[in-house]
């Protein structure tokens, strides 16, 4: 199943590819706009330089940029022991070669993203508020679509992404402006050159100003299509679609406006801390232009997936939920869907799990606590003492609950 | 003439290609090694934190004194039997269940015990074991996706032209069998 998301890296490549197309013609756009088609080769040379230093002074500014950025405090074992069990749990059950670091940073709203271009060198960071708000399970779900970006190396490929769209971005403002305040050398050199030259010119402007948009656009749908594929591999690492889906509602029932609101770290977070209003509009939360895909939508892919756990069982929720598919070759990989199967048949992935919960359960019911399963929508549904007898109706699909 | 070094080339990419997959057989049986071994760690995790519950609860659990004794016998028993060298035979499957089945009976009847619930030092320890009781699931679990993509990639073509040293890995199922024996945990 590793291998569909590697093929799906390739795509990826594609995209960046892409990108750096865009970013040439808008360099050649940009030197055909001064020095005429003799321009144009110098222009591609200068766009290509700029893009090499933003990528490596991102590069050498490291991994811990997006930390730094955040503020976030690296945590041990026996500063969350919750957190950081958790975060390990997730690394055993991704196979990661080490423990990503752990830090936590200081803000009421609820979120989390991890970083580092490779495995070895990853850190998962998630903010107070996340803390505050979910139980185990839910921490669990987090935990593990951010390990699922490291694990399907992500980061790397966001990073790149990102600072080619950065690129783009200021030479298309660069070109802009130079239209703006100097439509001198485009008159001269088209002067210069005649006919050809004044297509060249037209073309040029076209490309300054369309491409950034293009650019941004192909960014935003590679970060929406990773996002999906996180939360695949985190459902596979916790075998416990539920947990994700039950954090992202309520992270996203959330309206405590986060402080780091910059575009170029949102695809980092598990739910886009860009605009938490419009995002918290669930339903349409999502666009053309938004970073992640919309909560809803991805809670709905989350609660198809119909007792299963695997990618397999993930794409087909997804293709069920959207009618689309998320990823194009899918092989029939006999080996996966028999492993599935005898899993399940086994039952020794999920008994402990379920023997855990409902250990925990039981501990719950002694402690005064209410646990009532909906009829209607599957839900357990767990009322702590002071609501147990008086909460009637499931809180998910306002069905009457039984018992 | 034709030259020669046509062929030449055709046999250097193809003894490439041969080393290329090769070397990516030998990654993934390391990779179920490796889920094995960690298996492994989180198992001695779970035998290491078992005397500190016992100490911890002692003082309280002034009427499980049965059950400490047995959770104590369980986890020698289950420690010996992976010293044995007989790991992911029935044995340690079986000491490992028992082992664990206890271990929720300990903290069910944990719930008679006020004082003992509000220690800190077991609230701790309590994540501390159902946090071990996860790994063990998880590692099992990731275990046998390395198990699985190991046998894919052994048996797909091209590679099984030459995967003839790579033998087949069976998927860990042992808790299947352990579950059977189990006492059920009721409350």
């Amino acid at each position: 199943m590793w291998e569909q998301i590697r093929s799906n890296r390739i795509r990826s490549a594609f995209v960046v590819t892409g990108m750096a197309l865009l970013l040439g013609a808008v360099g050649a756009s940009l030197g055909a706009m001064f020095g005429g088609v003799g321009g144009m080769a110098i222009g591609v040379g200068v766009a290509l330089v700029l893009w090499l230093i933003l990528w490596t002074t991102t590069v050498a500014n490291g991994d811990d940029v997006f930390l730094r950025m955040s503020k976030a405090q690296q945590i041990e074992s026996k500063d969350h022991p919750v957190l950081w069990n958790v975060v390990e749990e997730m690394s055993i059950a991704a196979a990661l070669p080490k423990m990503p670091r752990v830090y936590v940073v200081e803000d009421p709203a609820p979120n989390a993203f991890a970083t580092g271009r490779n495995p070895d060198k990853a850190a998962v960071a998630v903010t107070t508020g996340l803390l505050g708000m979910l139980d185990r399970d839910e921490l669990q779900g987090v935990v593990a679509h951010e390990i699922g970006h490291i694990k399907n190396r992500d980061v790397a490929l966001i990073v790149t992404a990102g600072v080619m769209v950065g690129a783009v971005a200021l030479l298309g403002d660069v070109g802009r402006r130079a239209l703006f305040y100097g439509g001198m050398s485009r008159s001269r050199s088209s002067n210069r050159n005649g006919g050809g030259g004044a297509i060249i010119a037209v073309v040029s402007i076209l490309v300054l100003i369309l491409a950034p948009i293009f650019a941004q656009l192909m960014y935003f749908a590679l970060s929406r299509r990773r996002e999906f594929l996180a939360d695949a591999s985190g459902a596979r690492f916790s075998r416990y679609p539920e947990g994700l889906a039950r954090a992202l509602e309520k992270i996203s029932g959330q309206r405590v406006p986060q402080r780091d609101q910059s575009r170029v770290t949102a695809p980092m977070y598990i739910v886009s801390p860009v605009h938490p209003g419009a995002m918290a509009a669930r339903g349409q939360g999502s666009s053309m232009f938004s970073t992640h895909p919309s909560v809803e939508q991805r809670v709905r892919v989350l609660r198809s997936m119909a007792g299963g756990a695997g990618v397999a069982d993930y794409l087909r929720a997804y293709s069920q939920v959207t009618g689309r598919q998320l990823l194009h070759s899918v092989p029939e990989d006999a080996g996966l869907a028999a492993r599935a199967a005898a899993v399940g048949a086994a039952g020794f992935v999920d008994a402990p799990r379920a023997r855990a919960r409902a250990a925990s359960d039981a501990l719950l019911t002694s402690g005064g606590w209410q646990i009532l399963d909906c009829g209607n929508c599957g839900a357990r549904v767990k009322l702590p003492p002071p609501l147990a007898g008086v909460v009637r109706r499931c809180p998910r699909c306002e069905a009457p609950l039984g018992g | 003439m034709p030259p020669l070094w046509i062929p030449l080339l055709l046999l250097a990419a193809l003894v490439v290609w041969g080393i290329l997959i090769y070397n990516g057989l030998v990654g993934s049986r390391n990779e179920v090694k490796n889920g094995w071994s960690q298996i492994d760690v989180q198992l001695k995790r779970r035998h290491d934190l078992i005397p500190n519950l016992v100490e911890a609860v002692r003082g309280y659990m002034t009427h499980e004194a049965g059950l400490l004794k047995e959770v104590t016998e369980a986890r020698a028993r289950a420690t010996q039997a992976a010293s044995g060298g007989m790991v992911g035979a029935s044995a340690v499957g079986a000491a490992e269940g028992l082992l664990g089945g206890l271990l929720s009976k300990v903290f069910v009847a944990a719930e008679a015990y006020p004082d003992l619930k509000a220690s800190t030092n077991f609230l701790a320890l309590q994540e501390e074991l159902s946090s071990t009781e996860n790994r063990i699931a998880f590692a099992r679990q990731a275990y046998n996706d390395a198990v699985g993509s190991y046998n894919t990639r052994r048996e797909s073509f091209p590679n099984n032209l030459i995967a003839g040293g790579f033998g087949k890995v069976d998927f860990l199922t042992i808790e299947k069998a352990v579950e059977r024996e189990l006492p059920k945990v009721e409350v």
